[in-house]
């Protein structure tokens, strides 16, 4: 549904994006993952026809995205980063506007800008200035007009910026069930989000797409060991020797906070769990805690994005 | 010209959610108020001294003189009030990144243009309207001279269309509203004075500035009469302007 090819976008000297390549496929939610001045928002304009790429070539649904400019508008719903809007106009006058623009019947104009009115929890508000709203509301009126005339791709740029943890989560529920009949990309810094709500990720680095997969997966194949934590009931140094001695622990030591806390780590191909835990209990201690431990995509990401530089810098040295 | 009328609904309320329309209404009313109180004060002298006069007042048309300063003096009101009816259009898109909606909506950059300036035009035919009740009563109890008043404000509508054409022009090319007016305002001081150049430049360089002054082609209008030539200029000046104006928002577009 949305293809980037080579992507490549300079302003003026300095390249914001350098050859950006991806697909996504129909129905797919897509999350787009990268630092704040990654690149992110420079290659979702480049998707919504904001601005042309410098280089390669960006389709969606097989249009390409300078030629068909007007076409492909009609088919995306677009939520920019920060959410911009007429901040004179109240929200209803502003929807009624933005369906307008976006070639909504003017019989069907009504109706359908109470369609995402009463979508993104805007019933209370509809008729105040749009310059009065809170931070979160502005987003929601930006979800909003992405949602007119039903788009089948939806774009969303840091949806949930800016947002109160219950309205992350709201927005979040929204954007899972429109993803259950729509192609979305979406763009956030903010990881675990991604990892709920997307089937797949897109982490982009420094203009550069420096991995692309599901989030499971990603995390499989970046854990070069698996990690276990146990807390006994008193500190235990026999123990942790004990443990050691393990088939398959590469380390175990003890925890920053507490001398009966430890952290193991294993060969990710064999699970200790079960010896630790007969070891455990014939030293004589209680089990309290024993429990292994997932890379979190936050990991993945540091992991990503500060190892990434060096492997190249060794390349080209 | 996909979403003109969406666009242009959507300023005309913006320019009336505004207060600035409202300043600019109530000063353009004043100040062309006062105007025409002080020429029909200097009509009532006229036609004192006209009384004594039978010879001369055969052949002034006492009607014409009034419409004629009426419409030289909200012109130059114009020039100063036109900037402000169209320094926001493009000015305020671009400082609060609106433009990016107005960009990835299915409205093409002429309709953008297109009903903007259509908006200004809108409001700027309102403050127009605003002159005719004067005008009216002035044409019951005088001898009415209707032709003379339909070129004035033909004139005057055309000229001023030409005036927020470089309005719109400037608001395209900076997110400073103020800069916007400033740039405005002193390219129409200028193209109003360049005709004054004739006297001092050769006669090629000269009869070009004079073609060019925005103040030579306003005086067949304001005398009533009307020539193909000033229509024309005033239409290819809006044109070329607004032009420019759809140039500058593709430039913009692919710098990103």
């Amino acid at each position: 549904m949305i293809e980037a090819e080579g992507l490549t976008k300079f302003y003026g000297q300095i390249a914001a994006i350098r050859n950006v390549t991806f697909q996504v496929a129909k129905g797919e939610v897509v999350g787009f993952l990268g630092p704040n001045g990654a690149g992110k928002s420079t290659t979702i304009r480049i998707l919504t026809c904001y601005m042309p790429p410098t280089a390669g070539v960006a389709k969606v649904d097989g249009l390409d995205c300078f030629e068909h400019s007007l076409e492909i508008r009609q088919k995306i719903g677009y939520l920019p980063e920060n959410a911009p809007l007429y901040a004179d106009l109240p929200v209803r006058g502003f929807l009624r506007f933005a369906a307008g623009a976006k070639g909504v019947a003017g019989k069907h104009i009504e109706k359908e800008v109470n369609r995402v009115i009463g979508q993104c929890g805007l019933d209370k508000n509809a008729d105040r200035v749009i310059r009065h709203l809170s931070k979160g509301y502005r987003q929601r009126v930006g979800l909003a007009q992405a949602l007119l005339n039903n788009p089948s791709v939806l774009v969303l740029d840091e949806p949930t910026i800016g947002l109160d943890p219950s309205q992350i989560i709201e927005i979040r529920h929204l954007v899972q069930e429109l993803g259950s009949d729509r192609t979305i990309l979406l763009s956030s810094h903010i990881l675990p989000e991604v990892a709920q709500i997307c089937q797949r990720v897109l982490i982009i680095n420094k203009g550069e797409i420096i991995a692309t997969d599901s989030p499971t997966s990603l995390t499989s194949q970046l854990q070069k060991t698996a990690k276990i934590l146990i807390e006994v009931s008193a500190p235990a140094p026999d123990l942790l020797s004990a443990i050691r001695q393990l088939k398959g622990v590469q380390k175990a030591e003890v925890r920053e906070n507490g001398a009966n806390k430890f952290v193991v780590e294993t060969d990710p191909s064999v699970d200790v769990r079960s010896d630790i835990a007969r070891l455990v209990v014939q030293s004589g201690n209680g089990l309290l805690e024993l429990r292994s431990v997932q890379l979190s995509l936050e990991d993945i990401f540091m992991q990503l994005v500060t190892e990434e530089p060096s492997q190249q810098e060794e390349a080209e040295s | 010209m996909r979403g003109f009328w969406a666009i242009y609904k959507k300023e005309l309320y913006m320019i009336f959610a505004s207060p600035i329309f409202y300043a600019v209404a109530f000063i353009f009313l004043v100040i062309s108020g006062i105007f025409f109180y002080l020429i029909l004060d200097y009509f009532n002298h006229l036609s004192f001294e006209l009384a004594q006069n039978p010879m001369l007042a055969r052949q002034v048309n006492i009607m014409e003189i009034v419409l004629r300063s009426f419409f030289l003096n909200l012109s130059f009101i114009l020039l100063f009030l036109a900037p402000l009816l169209t320094m926001r259009l493009y000015a305020e898109e671009r400082k609060a990144g609106t433009l990016e909606l107005l960009f990835t909506y299915p409205v093409t950059d002429r309709a953008a243009v297109a009903g903007k300036y259509a908006a200004s035009v809108t409001a700027f035919l309102m403050l127009l309207a605003g002159t005719l009740p004067g005008i009216i009563a002035l044409a019951l109890t005088a001898a009415p001279a209707w032709k003379s008043i339909v070129a004035g404000y033909l004139g005057t509508f055309l000229l001023g269309s030409a005036f927020l054409s470089i309005g719109i022009f400037t608001s395209s090319l900076t997110q400073n509203q103020i800069i916007a007016a400033v740039l405005a305002f002193g390219a129409l001081l200028i193209l109003w004075f360049v005709g004054e150049a004739k006297s001092i430049a050769g006669p090629t360089w000269g009869g070009l500035a004079d073609y060019l002054s925005m103040t030579r082609h306003f005086e067949g209008f304001s005398k009533g009469v009307l020539d193909s030539r000033d229509l024309v200029y005033y239409i290819l000046f809006s044109t070329l302007f607004l032009f420019l104006t759809l140039r500058q928002m593709s430039s913009y577009r692919w710098r990103g």
